[in-house]
């Protein structure tokens, strides 16, 4: 009796996860579904001919009619859809008329750069966000609080070009702390082999630690930018949550246990606060996935943003097709991420 | 019967943007190893001198009286350090609603846990012995299983026996059970207050009962404050509670309907200004 139950048990469980695990699938499938044929629109509307792009506007009407064959062009909508998805399923997102190079190719070269700005950025923005918050709730209204919303503040609405430059002025030109654009001087543009694409990693993969203190100080400049605008939006998120943790009956009741004040915010309150925050984090890391155009601009950071825009300015339709893809992709998979954080830290929403 | 806690002239004030409000004003009471009753209605001030005892009363909050002093500890005079290693200690309190007052992220076990090795260094599994002892104490059949439960997947009734646990298993001396009962179900307000009565008697407690049920009260403590507006109109004995000379007190009794009784109109509390001085 007692086994069967359990068994029947088990099964329910198992069940509950094969459920769970296949709506993931669907939902995951219908989302890319949608912004493949979001992004197959648009490359069909814009008033860019795509065979111009190739053969130039000086070219016989018999090439441009073959080209555009040759293209799939003359084909009905749904089998050219079925062809772009087909094709963008297998990583072949047509070749870039700008860089010659198959587009995956350039994105395969950019968006390391990109991910790895955005990840030091993150880290740094986390990593000093978090506590801030935490610092301004549990000393509501006092100067520390305010010191933390100023901070804040200029965070928001300091432009970050002006800032880059000033950054770049003070401790590049100035000072001499950090290294200046690029992502590695040119130095080791013969010895630096890249595998990853991540040059950091690169770097420690290579056992080239001379490289990596060059990449490091390349790096820190841009990454402490980045870092300090998802600061701000962290720290802010961070003290809302913790006072609407810090205002629960269970806080209540962990005072009345006479546990310490550090116990009660760092263990209860903000492993509380920890669940919404996690989407918070997520976004903000999005965000700086897509590329930040600024910041790759002044910093001459070969990354996706800068990849995007130059493509955009070209006309180079697979380019920036590609590249949407991919952020959307990155947005997709941090959904889903984000999920699964959000099971890890919540006992409510766990399959039981 | 040595007295446990003295309390003299406890006054509670909040400072507002419109003036000083007066949660409590000049409570006084002593109380021994017995159950005592504290009846009002919401915003008689019957939690904030329960917080008051507790020191959880907001830090923007003013707390005076002539004595405030439990087993020859002076609470007024105590640091926040003193005061803390004697709540969950000594002094321990149950609040209202399982559902809010349990963290919801972590395991009842550990939450049981987490009182004993903040007041007690005990290593891990007799810590866990204990707590499982202590789910057992309070009626849970099947302590192992509800030891790695979240909050979330127990009933009211369930919850409130964990909380229970969890502010019992330092083994305190006085314990305020502020509403302990009112969220719950009817059918399971009983089986709690059994389970505490036992305990507060087995274990030689001290209890302030704070509630709002008058009835409920007289049937489980030996006397009955009556708090009006931040003071005690009346105190009595549990048992002679018919006599209640108070027309507030005589009001809450009245309100409870008998089977059978017609009341049209429904009679309501004729409030005297004077009730306030």
């Amino acid at each position: 009796m007692e086994n069967q139950t359990q068994a029947r048990r088990a099964n329910k469980r198992a069940s509950d996860i094969l459920k769970a695990v296949a709506s993931f699938v669907v939902i995951v499938a219908t989302t890319y579904l949608g912004l493949l044929a979001v992004t197959f629109f648009i490359g069909r509307v814009v008033p860019i001919d795509p065979v111009l792009a190739i053969v130039g506007d000086r070219a016989p009407a018999h090439v441009v009619e073959r080209t555009r064959i040759e293209m799939g062009f003359n084909l009905p909508y749904y089998q050219q859809f079925y062809l772009y998805v087909k094709g963008v399923l297998q990583g072949d997102f047509g070749t870039s008329v700008l860089t010659t190079n198959p587009v995956m190719a350039d994105i395969r070269r950019v968006f390391p750069a990109t991910m790895e700005l955005a990840t030091v950025g993150t880290v740094i923005g986390a990593a000093l966000g978090i506590p801030l918050g935490v610092l301004a709730a549990v000393k509501r209204g006092s100067l520390a609080d305010q010191v933390v919303r100023i901070i804040g503040l200029i965070g928001y609405s300091v432009p970050i070009f002006w800032l880059g430059l000033l950054a770049l002025l003070v401790f590049y030109a100035r000072l001499g702390w950090t290294a200046g654009p690029g992502r590695i001087d040119v130095v080791f543009e013969y010895t630096f082999t890249p595998i990853t694409g991540f040059y950091l990693l690169d770097a420690v993969l290579n056992r080239d630690w001379a490289a990596f203190k060059d990449i490091f100080a390349h790096i820190i400049l841009p990454a402490s930018l980045l870092g300090y605008f998802s600061l701000a939006y962290i720290s802010r998120m961070t003290r809302s949550f913790m006072l609407n943790e810090l205002s629960q009956e269970y806080i209540v009741a962990a005072r009345a246990k006479g546990l310490s004040e550090t116990r009660i915010i760092w263990g209860h309150a903000l492993r509380n606060a920890a669940v919404p925050l996690v989407t918070v984090i997520a976004l903000s890391y999005a965000g700086l996935l897509e590329g930040s155009v600024l910041t790759e601009t002044v910093f001459a950071w070969p990354g996706l943003g800068l990849y995007i825009t130059n493509s955009l300015q070209n006309a180079d339709m697979n380019a920036v097709l590609g590249g949407t893809i991919v952020i959307g992709s990155v947005f997709i998979a941090l959904n889903l991420l984000s999920d699964l954080l959000y099971r890890l830290l919540d006992p409510r929403t766990r399959i039981r | 019967m040595s007295t446990l806690l003295h309390v003299e002239d406890l006054r509670v004030s909040f400072p507002t943007r419109t003036g000083v409000v007066e949660a409590v004003r000049g409570v006084s009471f002593a109380l021994g190893q017995e159950r005592l009753g504290i009846v009002g209605e919401s915003g008689s001030g019957k939690s904030q001198t329960g917080r008051a005892i507790m020191g959880l009363t907001p830090l923007q909050a003013e707390i005076k009286a002539r004595r405030l002093e439990f087993n020859g500890i002076d609470l007024l005079k105590a640091s926040a350090a003193e005061r803390r290693a004697l709540r969950g200690n000594r002094i321990a309190m149950i609040l209202q609603d399982p559902k809010y007052s349990l963290d919801p992220v972590m395991t009842i076990g550990r939450q049981i846990v987490e009182t004993l090795r903040t007041h007690e260094k005990v290593g891990k599994s007799e810590a866990r012995a204990r707590a499982l002892d202590m789910l057992a104490a309070v009626q849970i059949r099947d302590p192992k299983r509800v030891y790695d439960l979240y909050p979330h997947e127990v009933s009211g009734g369930m919850g409130q026996r964990a909380m229970i646990a969890m502010m019992l298993i330092a083994g305190p001396e006085l314990l305020i059970a502020d509403e302990p009962t009112s969220a719950l179900d009817v059918t399971v307000q009983l089986d709690i207050l059994r389970i505490l009565d036992r305990l507060v008697i087995d274990r030689g407690m001290g209890l302030i009962f704070i509630s709002h049920d008058l009835r409920l009260v007289s049937t489980f403590c030996d006397r009955v404050i009556v708090m009006y507006a931040g003071k005690i109109v009346e105190e009595l004995k549990a048992s002679e509670l018919s006599q209640a000379k108070h027309p507030y007190t005589q009001g809450l009794l009245n309100c409870m309907p008998k089977i059978g009784e017609n009341r049209h109109p429904l009679p309501v509390l004729d409030r005297q200004p004077e009730w306030l001085l």
